[in-house]
């Protein structure tokens, strides 16, 4: 059987892990990622491309702040500009008290800097006159935008690659365990087994995370979710912001390309590591398409796709430490919002390790929200510096 | 209990016979098909009004056509027939539907489907094959079946298969000049072949009679034929060939020779539209013989997703007879499975018939063997996909710069069958590019995997309010569950 050592291993090889092993491999560490698929197949590379920081929970704000210095350095980081563009987001609103749930976020966002600004009435017709009528304002994050997520993710892996880091695809961890000095994984890599054992092991499976998790006794309610995207024919541009809506049902962007990719609704689930875009998607994201952005009317939808996310009740990920194995961390669950903040999320877990502490606060990202408190709880991590890991 | 009725997609050979088949067993189907009247492409008819005779229109499958048409023409009353229909999304369940006149989506829920889709050319490109002008060698047979034109007055026809030689054939007798038929096999690929063909005489007989009758009439008929590019900018003015062996290395290519010409026909044997078994959950497997991967059926015709029937040039080559007695089978099977006596005699003399056919198109695939040197031939700046101009430099750097060795991942890098085909005229090319480009074999690069729409459908169409329709499906299956 072939076998590998490594100071740290990384299940899973999205945007998260792969970010992770780009700040290790360049801090000098040994590092190995396993890949089931093929780096960033999986929700990392075919989510939405969204890269947006407006409209996040207040608690992401400042690792989604950090997130946007990262992607401002993208090109000399991962090789690629991977069609990122600081084009603008906008979220609309269709009501008045849409409008003002916007005007109470921008004031509470105002502290971290996104640079919020409210456009309504005469001012959004002239600006936005591919608009239709349903719009009675919105609000612009000027610097947020937009990206190509088949061309990122699967850089950041070739990045980290080319910093020394050891990618394995096509490789499943069949299981997972701690023999009491190392992490040992057992793996498969098209029929033959692998064996990798480290020193510090980092689950970023995505929505497959929970086996890695079960294996150290912290099952979180990890569910799959399936977005829903259709793509129109390439087209002149017209439309120079990413667009959301609050209350959100639909969102849009054009690609550098010139299609329009529009999200929302649901897909449907075909197996454990595949989805569809639905009939019932498609279908109700049509005429809201068609009222949104009238233009669209006599465009041809070309391509469909859907795919596979760990979300979690509240909605956010989970970043940190185990509470139960030293030398464990977690990175995963982003709940359909990964890809902007991946980069940062991954440069934290590796802070972690290189460090036993992060520069940004991950409190609020505990394993620990989802588990029964234990009367021998100890933070294995962030309050014991000199039980640094590795 | 009522059952809904069975669905089929497709009114060529096969779903004709297949919804003839039913209806003799008194189960009334649902035939949906794109094209205005039925026939498939290769009995496309033409618009009405149009007054050429069917022997004119297709030769020696004039009784073929006669009878498929006028058995349809015959049962079409009696039967749920949506014409100018596209399926264009499939899941469990249900199938979503674009009235192609009215622009209107409806959707209709399935619970046993025979998929009789046909099939398209296998397109190789070569350099000028974005020219107008340039067409593929169906095309160029709708062309004239349906609207009785010719690509253009003077016409080089290239690349290999039966379909070549048949439409040099309709070409010449229809009065278009035949400048040429490039082959890229040889008179001696054929004979190697010809002890697989013997079962089928009459198959073999139709494609001689062709050959000698093209030689008879002075068209210039030249083997191991390789296209070097179309000349002409607004249109095609020339094409350049030389005489060199695609299919295998052997010899010293020959001199350029140029042929003056205004259209130009191609194509590589066909290849089958398989995004509706795709949608619909079917297994897939690659088929050597074809080079491509397709849906499993076994003799019966049964996919690997019960209900789901494949017949015809869907699920697999076999030609046009063939798709007749599939989709005869796959009707019965259908029946069979709903619990309906069949002829089981005539079960058996369908699946031995189409065996026998199977052994004549192993033969077929060695007399026009696949140019398997085309891929290291092409140059880095052909363009490959064109709906998105990409050329196969492009995936050859993907390739070697970012490791792609799998085709969703080479379209993911270079949106080589990202464009308005989604790889349907690209994809086999690109997986020989790719395939050739990793030192893989074709078989292990995958295949693009299918998404909804099938085709394109505007953003505009009608659609009805929201209706539950998943919600209608879930109560028909859990109305079955009770039963």
């Amino acid at each position: 059987m072939k076998s590998l050592n490594t100071e740290v291993l990384i299940i899973g090889g999205g945007i998260v892990g792969t970010s992770a092993a780009l700040v290790l491999a360049k801090a000098g560490r040994r590092v190995t990622i396993l890949e089931r698929d093929l780096c960033g197949a999986r929700s990392s590379g075919i989510n939405y491309g969204g890269v947006r920081r407006q409209g996040r929970p207040e608690v992401q704000l400042p690792l989604s702040q950090r997130a946007h210095e990262i992607w401002g350095d993208l090109q000399s980081l991962i090789g690629t500009t991977g069609e990122y563009e600081r084009s603008g987001h906008f979220k609309l609103a269709r009501s008045e008290a849409d409008l003002q749930s916007l005007i109470a976020y921008a004031e509470l966002s105002r502290p971290y800097g996104l640079g919020i600004e409210l456009i309504s009435g005469e001012r959004l017709r002239q600006q936005c006159p591919w608009l239709g009528g349903a719009a009675v304002g919105g609000s612009l994050c000027p610097e947020d935008g937009q990206a190509n997520p088949r061309l990122v993710s699967p850089a950041f892996a070739r990045a980290a690659e080319a910093a020394g880091a050891i990618v394995i695809e096509r490789c499943e961890v069949m299981q997972v365990g701690h023999d009491g000095r190392d992490f040992v994984a057992e793996a498969r890599q098209g029929g033959e087994p692998l064996q990798v054992r480290a020193e510090v092991l980092i689950n970023c499976a995505g929505a497959w995370a929970n086996r890695v998790a079960h294996s150290f006794g912290e099952t979180v309610p990890l569910t799959s979710g399936h977005p829903s995207m259709v793509v129109t024919e390439p087209i002149p541009h017209f439309l120079p912001w990413s667009l959301g809506v609050e209350g959100g049902s639909i969102y849009c962007r054009q690609v550098a390309r010139g299609n329009v990719v529009l999200g929302g609704g649901r897909g449907y689930e075909q197996d454990e590591l595949r989805a569809r875009a639905s009939h019932d998607s498609i279908l109700g994201l049509l005429p809201q398409a068609a009222a949104l952005l009238p233009a669209l009317r006599h465009v041809h939808i070309i391509r469909s796709w859907s795919g596979v996310e760990g979300y979690l009740p509240d909605q956010h990920p989970v970043i940190g430490p185990s509470t139960t194995q030293l030398g464990l961390l977690h990175g995963f669950g982003f709940c359909g919002a990964g890809f902007q903040i991946g980069p940062a999320a991954g440069e934290a877990l590796a802070e972690l390790v290189l460090h036993g502490r992060s520069t940004i606060a991950l409190d609020a990202f505990s394993i620990g929200r989802f588990l029964a408190p234990r009367s021998d709880a100890v933070d294995l991590l962030s309050s014991h510096p000199e039980r640094k890991i590795s | 209990m009522t059952r809904a009725a069975p669905v089929i997609v497709g009114a060529g050979p096969a779903g004709v016979r297949a919804a003839q088949t039913l209806l003799a067993h008194g189960v009334r189907p649902i035939v949906i098909d794109e094209a205005a009247q039925a026939g498939g492409q290769i009995y496309r008819q033409p618009p009405r009004g149009f007054l050429r005779s069917r022997k004119t229109l297709y030769g020696f499958e004039a009784s073929r056509a006669q009878s498929v048409h006028s058995t349809f023409h015959a049962l079409r009353e009696a039967i749920d027939y949506r014409p100018n229909t596209l399926v264009w999304n499939a899941q469990p369940g249900l199938l979503d539907l674009m009235d192609g006149g009215a622009q209107s989506a409806s959707t209709l829920a399935w619970e046993d489907i025979i998929v009789a889709t046909g099939a398209t050319d296998r397109v190789l490109p070569f350099p000028g094959w974005t020219t107008p002008g340039v067409y593929t060698l169906g095309g160029s047979q709708v062309a004239l079946k349906f609207q009785g034109c010719a690509i253009g007055r003077s016409v080089v026809l290239a690349g290999n298969g039966p379909l070549l030689y048949l439409v040099a054939y309709q070409y010449a007798k229809a009065g278009a000049r035949v400048a040429a038929v490039l082959d890229s096999s040889s008179l001696a690929d054929r004979i190697a072949a010809l002890p697989a063909m013997l079962g089928q005489p009459a198959l073999l007989a139709k494609g001689i009679y062709y050959l000698a009758w093209l030689k008879l009439h002075g068209v210039p008929v030249h083997s191991h034929a390789r296209v070097l590019r179309v000349e002409g900018d607004a249109r095609v003015q020339a094409l350049v060939w030389r005489r060199e062996n695609l299919a295998s290395a052997s010899g010293k290519p020959g001199t350029e020779q140029r042929i003056e010409c205004d259209a130009v026909g191609f194509g590589y044997a066909l290849r089958s539209e398989t995004q509706l078994a795709d949608l619909l959950g079917c297994r897939f497997q690659f088929d050597g013989l074809q080079r491509a991967h397709l849906p499993v059926r076994d003799k019966s015709t049964r996919s690997s997703v019960p209900g789901v029937y494949l017949a015809g040039d869907g699920a697999g080559i076999m030609g046009a007879d063939a798709a007749e007695l599939a989709g005869e089978r796959a009707a019965l099977a259908l029946l069979q499975d709903r619990g309906i006596a069949v002829d089981a005699a005539r079960v058996t003399q369908i699946e031995a018939e189409l065996a026998r056919i199977g052994a004549f198109r192993l033969g077929l695939e060695r007399a026009f063997p696949f140019p398997e040197r085309w891929a290291a031939t092409a140059a880095d700046d052909l363009v490959i996909c064109r709906c998105e101009n990409i050329r196969v430099g492009e995936l050859r750097a993907a390739v070697r710069e970012k490791g792609a060795a799998e085709m969703n991942r080479l379209k993911a890098l270079t949106r080589v069958g990202m464009g308005r085909c989604q790889g349907r005229m690209c994809g086999a090319a690109a997986a020989e590019i790719l395939a050739h480009a990793a030192s893989l074999p074709v078989q292990e690069v995958g295949r693009l995997r299918g998404q909804a729409p099938i085709k394109p459908i505007p953003l505009g169409m009608h659609v009805p309010a929201p209706e539950p329709v998943s919600a209608r499906v879930i109560a028909l299956h859990a109305q079955e569950d009770a039963s």
